[in-house]
């Protein structure tokens, strides 16, 4: 009995004596200095909200930096309806979507087959998807602005007629761009599945088809989680690819078609920060919904160990 | 390490499965070749022509006239490089170390670790364009908050931030390092994790100081993911596009404020297209990012070579 009590006691005194007394406090001061830091990095986006909550009138009456007479969502309800927001959204989902199934269906597939089958060219194959994803896009805009104005789509796909100014061009390029990465990530998970589960799946005459769709999809679901979460953002997120391959504005995604909300209102921030404000909602809601599954994407992306 | 699992051995494949197997390599290489590579090297041959953009039996070989042009006679190209280099300096020494710096600081026992990891690390969720939208609102020459507080606070200044050509870049550079330093924090904090906590507490018993082991013990025992940041920070540095498309009104590039990716997309886009001088400037990055991509490459599959 006195051996049990005494030895957390000894062991609380050690451990006292080791720790400097000055230690609680060093904990306190990092606390303020992150909880500093943290606040710092939230006031661009508080100082948005606080600017996007309060009408035009009042800010042109008292200036930007006062005490607020009234907050309203005036602004978010004026973005949304002037200058057609809804359907600026709606264009975005036709582009994600389709973009963000196609690249990990592509992926999964090159990473299953540089993955799971031994043939010659797998590190060639891997690293020409993986360096394909590392080119700057700009790299590759001369030609490929020039090649969509070339290429001829049916009037059922695109009323332009062309790869250019329409949505197919982004999608595909969205696939063919974005598939480096995601191959690269399913191909590292892959390897990790035990080569046992494919060859016992051989040994009961499965064909490789089955193989793919039936055993190894399934068991990487968790990448596909994670990788989903990231890219539906990324997608989301671009800006480049519509600016360059869609000319008129009505067809291009949220995120860039903030171009357009920023020529017509550029005398009204509050305006522009609703606006900005509402492109950036689904981003955070997707973030704070599935944190975990974008952090591990972003991490296990960059190549652990 | 993985290099010792046994590949599988050959075996006889059916018919139906060397279809399949085709077909799933194939479409996304078609894709890959089609859509990312062959724009690329066309990059590559378009640079020694000139072309007007409109048939494609105008296209005709100079040489290196293009890149003798943009060397000596077209003013935006040193100031974007010089731009580009002071890009990358500036993210590389400050929101690059002090995103090191932040994880290094979380990646301990500490209450609240997830919520300053969740503020510092927000921006980057948000877009490029949505980033650049935000701080328009701040630097606003009228209305901005920056502008804001130095009045309140008596100065008579009134700051152009993102107008002046000394300044507007240095006005970018903390918009997108406000992004950056979380994103760097977060690949770090992964890497931390797998690192063996006893190294530290056996550094920690030899009497280093928390600065100490990092430099000595952590920071050299990471390696794989220094390399990771290092070709992140490069890359993004050669990327910027859209924040200083966004902070520079929406109109390509600025004085002040050119980049080579805003360049090359001048070039293309907009009444004078010098197909041949966006190509040109194109390589120019490609060569460069070739370094960034190289390292990258050479880090990631050394070991399955084996």
């Amino acid at each position: 009995m006195t051996t049990t009590v005494t030895r957390p006691a000894s062991r609380v005194r050690e451990s006292q004596t080791r720790n400097t007394p000055s230690a609680p406090r060093r904990q306190t001061g990092r606390h303020l200095m992150l909880a500093g830091i943290a606040l710092l990095w939230l006031v661009p986006l508080l100082w948005a909200v606080y600017t996007s909550l309060r009408p035009y009138a009042d800010t042109a009456k008292h200036g930007y930096l006062s005490w607020p007479r009234s907050l309203s969502l005036g602004n978010f309800t004026d973005a949304w309806n002037q200058s057609g927001m809804p359907h600026f959204f709606w264009n975005s989902v036709l582009i994600t979507v389709p973009s963000v199934l196609g690249t990990l269906l592509f992926s999964a597939a090159v990473a299953f087959f540089v993955s799971r089958f031994d043939f010659r060219w797998n590190i060639v194959l891997l690293m020409l998807f993986t360096a394909g994803n590392l080119l700057p896009a700009q790299v590759l805009i001369t030609p490929l602005y020039r090649l969509y104005l070339l290429l001829p789509l049916p009037q059922w796909m695109s009323d332009s007629l062309l790869l250019y100014n329409s949505a197919w061009g982004i999608i595909a390029i969205h696939i063919a761009y974005q598939s480096g990465f995601c191959t690269f990530v399913l191909s590292n998970y892959m390897k990790t599945i035990p080569k046992e589960i494919s060859e016992a799946a051989l040994v009961d005459g499965a064909p490789v088809w089955r193989q793919f769709f039936q055993i190894i999809l399934p068991l990487c679901r968790p990448a596909f989680a994670a990788l989903a979460t990231l890219e539906s953002i990324w997608i989301y997120n671009d800006f480049f690819w519509p600016l360059a391959l869609i000319e008129s504005g009505d067809k291009r995604p949220i995120t860039s078609a903030l171009a357009n909300l920023q020529g017509a209102y550029f005398t009204n921030p509050n305006l522009i920060a609703a606006g900005a404000l509402m492109t950036a909602i689904p981003t955070l809601l997707v973030y704070f919904a599935l944190q975990r599954q974008f952090i591990s994407g972003l991490t296990i992306g960059s190549g652990k160990g | 390490m993985s290099s010792a699992t046994p590949r599988t051995r050959p075996r006889r494949l059916g018919a139906g499965d060397r279809i399949f197997l085709t077909v799933i390599i194939g479409i996304p290489l078609a894709a890959l070749l089609f859509f990312v590579w062959l724009p690329a090297l066309a990059s590559l041959g378009l640079s020694f022509t000139t072309w007007d953009g409109i048939d494609l039996a105008d296209i005709h070989w100079i040489g290196l006239d293009n890149y003798k042009e943009i060397f000596t006679n077209y003013p935006p190209f040193w100031p974007a490089v010089r731009h580009n280099v002071i890009w990358l300096l500036f993210t590389a020494l400050l929101p690059t170390p002090f995103g090191i710096f932040l994880a290094y600081q979380l990646d301990r026992r500490i209450r609240f670790t997830r919520i300053y990891q969740t503020a510092i690390f927000l921006p980057m969720v948000l877009s490029l364009a949505v980033v650049g939208f935000i701080w328009e609102i701040i630097y606003n020459p009228d209305t901005g908050l920056l502008n804001g507080i130095l009045n309140a606070a008596g100065s008579g200044h009134h700051i152009d931030w993102l107008g002046n050509p000394d300044l507007n870049l240095w006005a970018v550079l903390v918009a997108s390092g406000w992004r950056h330093t979380g994103y760097i924090m977060i690949l770090y904090l992964a890497g931390l994790k797998g690192f063996d906590p006893a190294l530290k507490e056996a550094a920690a018993l030899d009497g280093a100081n928390g600065r100490q082991t990092f430099l000595r013990v952590v920071f050299p025992a990471l390696k794989p993911v220094n390399i990771i940041i290092l070709v992140v920070t490069v890359m993004e540095s050669l990327r910027a596009f859209d924040i200083v498309y966004v902070l520079g009104g929406g109109v390509g590039s600025k004085p002040g404020m050119e980049l080579l990716s805003l360049l090359i997309t001048d070039n293309i886009i907009g009444e004078s297209s010098h197909i041949g001088y966006g190509s040109a400037l194109a390589v120019v990055l490609l060569l460069v990012s070739l370094a960034a991509i190289g390292t990258f490459l050479v880090q990631t599959f050394r070991k399955e070579d084996q």
